[in-house]
């Protein structure tokens, strides 16, 4: 029996699976210890708990586990990483080169390092959302201390070619950062063959719980130290201060193990629906994938469906079927999606884009409600929609006689 | 963002999509976009020469649920209205009737140039001079500026 409202926007977040959950309860209440408290049992347990979860969380990215430092997740780790590389290398340099399609945490933790001294370089990309590795190479400087490259791009699913850039970063003594929150756990991330010197992620993107992640530390050839953002107890080798959240850390770990185990088999029955769902859409007219097809994330998908504006065609399936849109049409001046527009769309093309994040608990007959549905739904709105009827009439966009105020 | 009821009663089964023989003495059109094309509106109406009433009105719409579930709504409203009733059509009416929230309010803006674009086609298709007077349309700009600007803070 086919449940509804279908959730299909794993990009944002994932459910808990219910194994994560069943793992973490005990640490409530029963074995609720700090991890700190070195002597006695309650202590002693908690802090066990940490060390396995630490190393389940090493092995997804095949790490080190004295190499992972516990934080409130991804956006904290983005900016523990930025700012603490920015003090912990002043006297290395000031200049830091990223992407203008990242993650807003990196992005406004870069703004806010530029008001502190700091020059970025922000790279352009091409129309499948990846940038240029010469004009990578070129921007570096003698005052390049570090390189931020997400792993895999949240709204559109390309995979950034992680190797080839930390080859290059290496080449220069630039360290190499990557928010690796949409690819860990769903592809094989690597910090050693991929070259990462620090690595932020979540694990509610990866079926774990809100408001827990890891920023992922190098330990080795280079020894990589962050300066620590808060102050406090000098917990996590001194980098992140605070008490540990050991429920969330237990879960986090018990979300990478499964993850570890389940990521091939579950990376092609996605893959395999994804195709199946994109390629059905693709059969209506003018609808076209964002991004680069050959190097993205199994199980999503960004399509715009020209004439059809993105808030709208949401409206009309809200209800049942969990989607989101590049679309921004909630304030005074809608602004569409940044990542899209970085790719080269048209305003009008971003603001009819819907990003489909299918996950762990998808079902085919979910893509099949959900074809039907989209399908429909793009289909009544093209009915209602001006610019259809002149693109049916053959009209040319650059001639229509608009009224005159 | 939450929307009223009758804003998706109308995005739902919207009244009046349609269109109309552009090239009608009888017909006006009226056809308005903002920058970049993300928001395109269409609204048309069919007037009797007589006493110049609307005897039909229709519309396609480019945009978000309440842009649609908006121009909809202004549709049913024109009809049976005399051009001169239909000219003096305020957005701030469609916000109200619609319960829109305060982003929502450039569609409706929007709709308000279509009509009176529409009216002015039919006005000047049939030899009328044009619905515009200046110091009352300046008037009104300067209080819709006002108002954006008491929403923005």
């Amino acid at each position: 029996m086919l449940k509804l409202p279908i959730y299909l926007d794993n990009n944002a977040t994932t459910p808990c699976d219910p194994r994560v959950v069943e793992a973490m309860l005990p640490y409530f209440s029963e074995t609720f210890g700090n991890a700190s408290s070195r002597n006695h049992s309650f202590g002693w347990a908690a802090e066990a708990a940490v060390d396995l979860a630490r190393e389940q969380v090493a092995a997804l990215i095949g790490a080190d586990p004295k190499e992972i430092i516990f934080t409130s997740g991804a956006t904290e780790a983005d900016n523990l990483a930025l700012k603490g590389v920015f003090e912990m290398y002043a006297d290395k340099g000031n200049h830091i080169i990223t992407t203008e399609i990242e993650h807003k945490a990196v992005l406004d933790a870069c703004k806010h390092l530029e008001k502190l001294g700091a020059e970025i370089t922000y790279l352009k990309v091409n129309n499948e959302g990846l940038p240029d590795l010469k004009e990578l190479e070129a921007a570096i400087t003698a005052k390049t201390i570090l390189v931020s490259v997400m792993y895999a791009n949240n709204e559109i699913g390309v995979i950034n070619p992680i190797k080839e850039i930390s080859a290059i970063a290496k080449k220069h003594g630039v360290l190499m950062m990557s928010d690796i929150s949409q690819a860990a756990g769903k592809v094989p991330v690597d910090v050693n063959r991929d070259g990462i010197d620090l690595a932020a992620f979540s694990a509610h993107k990866l079926y774990g719980p809100k408001g827990v992640g890891a920023l992922y530390v190098r330990r080795k050839s280079p020894r990589v130290k962050v300066t620590a953002q808060m102050d406090g107890g000098g917990h996590e080798r001194g980098m992140r201060s605070g008490t540990l959240n050991v429920p969330g850390i237990v879960a986090f770990g018990k979300a990478c193990e499964l993850c570890q185990q389940e990521m091939e088999a579950e990376s092609k029955r996605l893959a395999a629906l994804r195709d199946k769902l994109e390629n059905a859409l693709l059969q209506l007219e003018q609808t076209f994938v964002n991004g680069s097809k050959t190097n993205r994330l199994p199980h999503a998908t960004n399509i715009s469906f020209r004439y059809v504006e993105g808030e709208a065609l949401m409206m009309g399936f809200n209800k049942n079927l969990a989607l989101s849109s590049g679309s921004a049409c909630t304030s005074a001046s809608p602004e569409p999606s940044y990542v899209l527009k970085g790719l080269g769309l048209g305003d009008d093309l971003a603001h009819s884009s819907i990003r489909f994040g299918l996950g762990r608990f998808t079902t085919e007959e979910e893509i099949d409600y959900a074809i039907q549905t989209v399908t429909e739904t793009v289909n009544k709105l093209r009915e209602i929609s001006p610019l259809w009827e002149m693109f049916k009439e053959g009209a040319d966009m650059n001639t229509i006689e608009w009224s005159r105020l | 963002m939450s929307y009223a009821e009758r804003v998706l009663d109308y995005y739902d089964n919207p009244r009046n999509v349609g269109t109309l023989d552009k090239t009608s003495e009888r017909v006006g059109t009226g056809l308005i976009h903002v920058p970049e094309y993300i928001e395109v509106i269409r609204i048309q109406i069919e007037v009797s020469p007589a006493r110049h009433v609307i005897t039909d009105a229709c519309f396609k719409t480019f945009g978000c649920g309440a842009a649609i579930a908006a121009t909809s709504i202004t549709t049913e409203w024109l009809k049976g209205k005399t051009i001169e009733e239909a000219a003096q059509l305020d957005h701030m009416d469609i916000v109200e009737v619609l319960n829109l929230p305060p982003a929502k309010i450039h569609c409706t803006i929007l709709i308000e140039d279509a009509v009176k674009a529409a009216i002015n086609d039919y006005r000047h298709k049939n030899g009328m001079e044009p619905l515009k007077e200046e110091a009352e349309e300046e008037e009104e700009e300067a209080e819709r500026d006002y108002e954006l600007e008491e929403e923005h803070n």
